[in-house]
């Protein structure tokens, strides 16, 4: 059950200054800023809430910190990052991640399986000036995060939401279960049972709107897991459905590969195919 | 045997047609996408004509059949739970007053127009009427259920088509519904139609429920029908009941649930279970929820949402320090208890009616009448041995 939020009548005689916000960007497609910026209609109200003092997506000027508030996007891939993200964390005073990238390593989290030096070598003519980690990681894998937001990208309303709640002192209303709660709350039928189409929403948190279930399509698993992700029974159902091993590591290792569960669960299934043979 | 009248298939587009110039919205079953569901019915092209389900653990089939029925079908995908409980609504609003230093709250009433429940299987009946006394017919009114349930039209379907996940006959729910709620002695359904599929002799047969279904027979001049057309109903339900293979044995499983709290099946359960909800949000009379309070950036202007949730989610019953039952196990183990046992010492009525859809609707197929077996077995409680 959620906590009912009471909210405080407070003295309005003097408005209080607006917290600075800082938005910041590590390896990343800038996708979830994008949707702070997709903020249309809320967006004038999010500047009268915060005073926009770093966010180079959307504005040249720069304000020193610290930062009442600061939200981090994308994920630490080089040295240089990490030595960024505690300096971030040094002059934030909430630090909220959003996005895959910054939660759970970003779709380049791949590399965490793959040899990073044969990658450098292929892409980059001269890959002796890159320096760069072996592993693509989420932030809170190095500092201390205080709220983590999903989605690939972020939903905008939960975006909203968060900020909401960061200047109302309260709790984000932001749910951890499965996308069926959300395909039930709109009235979808259930893709996979209805259809037989695999569908990664059992196992994957809410926060989209169950977006791809309401056209008809499987969950492709953005959000991430949910508080309670059974993947060894999501995986038998979708080899029960007909999808073969390979294909079941490919739709656990996309933008939340890197997040423990759906790592983890990509790994059973590649560990079997190599013992078992093909399937 | 009471009133009989006959209805031919064009009078079913009469009697949508009467009942919306009555004001009621029609709601009844009609094909969305891949699925039939609950929907509203403004015409009879919207009922799914001809069309037919498969329904096993895990698998629901859309299929086309080769005949012109209306309810040709089982359960649908969506039963009529949300159309007097929707999954989300507005409880109140409120503003916060600068100047006055106050804040104003607004109540939110549900739309007044009365509704038409039309091709209400007997499992999704029983099921309203169990929402009646969970809802609104205790100390304490749910005011919204109680508006959006004032002045109810039904027209029932006695069931012919179960499916495979079907078990209200072992229920005791269907597939032909009780003439009176047991809660309450009223009558159970205005109307109630068995549709007779025989071979050039494509009917319904219409029994009266109330005075007020008999006006609307009345006004849309329904046939009488006389002893032989209601024989010909009781043999469509009584083949419908013994074609289901699934049955849950009333007479045991309350104390049977009530043993098995430490039962080693609950972690065998577990490693099956998804913990997605899927099985409460189908199912018809799961009625959990969560108060959700919304506020803008600035905290002027706030709305409290009354939203459905699950025992099977983390959340649910999380309390200061933790969820209560933070693993699966015991939220199956929960949720399948109250359903079955607890729910009666709660409400004295059993949870489930026999509907499937959390058999049908669950993503890995983990069926309530086989662990009901399981559970019976296991604990020694079976048939022959006294109930605790």
């Amino acid at each position: 059950m959620t906590t009912a939020t009471h909210t405080h009548d407070h003295d309005h005689a003097e408005a209080p200054a607006r917290p600075k916000l800082a938005v910041w960007k590590f390896a990343s497609c800038d996708g979830c800023q994008l949707s702070l910026l997709n903020c249309e209609d809320e967006l004038l109200s999010i500047a009268e809430a915060v005073h926009i003092a770093y966010f180079p997506e959307a504005t040249r000027a720069v304000v020193e910190g610290p930062y009442e508030l600061s939200l981090v996007e994308g994920s630490i891939t080089t040295p240089e990052d990490v030595k960024r993200i505690h300096e971030i964390r040094a002059q934030s005073g909430t630090l909220v991640t959003i996005g895959a990238c910054a939660t759970a390593g970003g779709i380049q989290a791949l590399r965490n399986w793959a040899d990073v030096d044969e990658f450098r070598s292929i892409v980059y003519a001269h890959p002796e000036y890159l320096s760069t980690l072996d592993t693509s990681t989420p932030i809170a894998s190095h500092v201390d995060v205080d709220y983590e937001l999903r989605g690939c990208p972020v939903d905008k309303a939960q975006l909203i939401e968060v900020l909401a709640a960061f200047l109302n002192g309260r709790k984000p209303r932001i749910p951890s279960y499965s996308v069926c709660v959300e395909c039930k709350l709109k009235g979808n039928v259930c893709v996979p049972v209805a259809t037989g189409t695999p569908c990664l929403g059992p196992v994957t948190q809410a926060g989209c709107g169950a977006l791809c279930p309401s056209y008809g399509r499987g969950c492709y698993g953005c959000f991430g897991p949910q508080d309670s992700a059974n993947t060894d029974a999501l995986t038998r159902q979708l080899t029960e459905l007909g999808m073969p091993d390979a294909d079941i590591v490919r739709v656990y290792r996309t933008f939340n590969a890197g997040s423990p569960e759906f790592a983890a669960a990509s790994d059973k299934v590649a560990s079997r195919t190599t013992e078992g043979g093909t399937r | 045997m009471g009133d009989i009248r006959i209805l031919n298939p064009p009078d079913l587009g009469t009697l949508i047609a009467e009942l919306r110039a009555r004001g009621y919205r029609v709601m009844g079953p009609t094909v969305r996408g891949d699925a039939i569901v609950t929907g509203e019915i403004r015409t009879v092209s919207d009922l799914p004509r001809g069309r037919g389900d498969t329904q096993r653990p895990a698998e629901y089939r859309l299929t086309e059949r080769d005949d012109r029925s209306f309810f040709g079908f089982a359960a649908p995908a969506i039963s009529s739970k949300p159309v007097f409980f929707p999954a989300e609504e507005v409880i109140w609003r409120g503003r916060r007053d600068h100047d006055e230093g106050h804040f104003t709250v607004e109540r939110d009433r549900p739309d007044a127009a009365p509704i038409a429940l039309l091709g209400t299987r007997s499992c999704d009946l029983r099921a309203v009427q169990i929402h009646d006394k969970v809802l609104a017919g205790r100390m304490y009114e749910d005011a919204h259920y109680a508006a959006r349930r004032e002045h109810t039209f039904v027209v029932a379907v006695a069931c012919g088509q179960p499916a495979e996940t079907c078990f209200c006959a072992s229920m005791g729910t269907g597939p032909r519904p009780a003439e009176t709620n047991p809660e309450t002695g009223e009558a159970a359904y205005d109307l109630l139609l068995t549709e007779v599929l025989d071979e050039h002799n494509h009917h319904f047969v219409m029994e009266i429920g109330t005075e007020h279904g008999r006006q609307v027979a009345d006004a849309i001049e329904a046939g009488d029908g006389d002893e032989h057309d209601h024989a010909r109903a009781l043999e469509i339900t009584d083949a419908a009941a013994k074609r289901q293979t699934r049955a849950i044995d009333t007479s045991t499983i309350h104390g049977v649930l009530r043993a098995s709290v430490e039962s080693s099946r609950w972690e065998e359960i577990a490693t099956r279970c998804l913990a997605c909800t899927n099985c409460t949000l189908v199912c018809p009379t799961c009625f959990c929820t969560t108060i959700q309070d919304v506020s803008d950036l600035a905290g002027d202007e706030g709305e409290r949402h009354r939203v459905w949730d699950s025992c099977f989610s983390e959340q649910f019953s999380y309390i200061h320090g933790g969820p209560l039952r933070g693993e699966t196990k015991s939220r199956y183990r929960q949720w399948i208890t109250h359903k079955l046992s607890s729910w009666e010492d709660q409400f004295g009525m059993l949870g489930c009616v026999g509907c499937g859809r959390c058999i049908t609707w669950c993503p890995v197929g983990i069926d309530i009448v086989e662990e009901a077996a399981e559970l019976t077995r296991m604990s020694g409680l079976g048939s022959g041995a006294a109930r605790s």
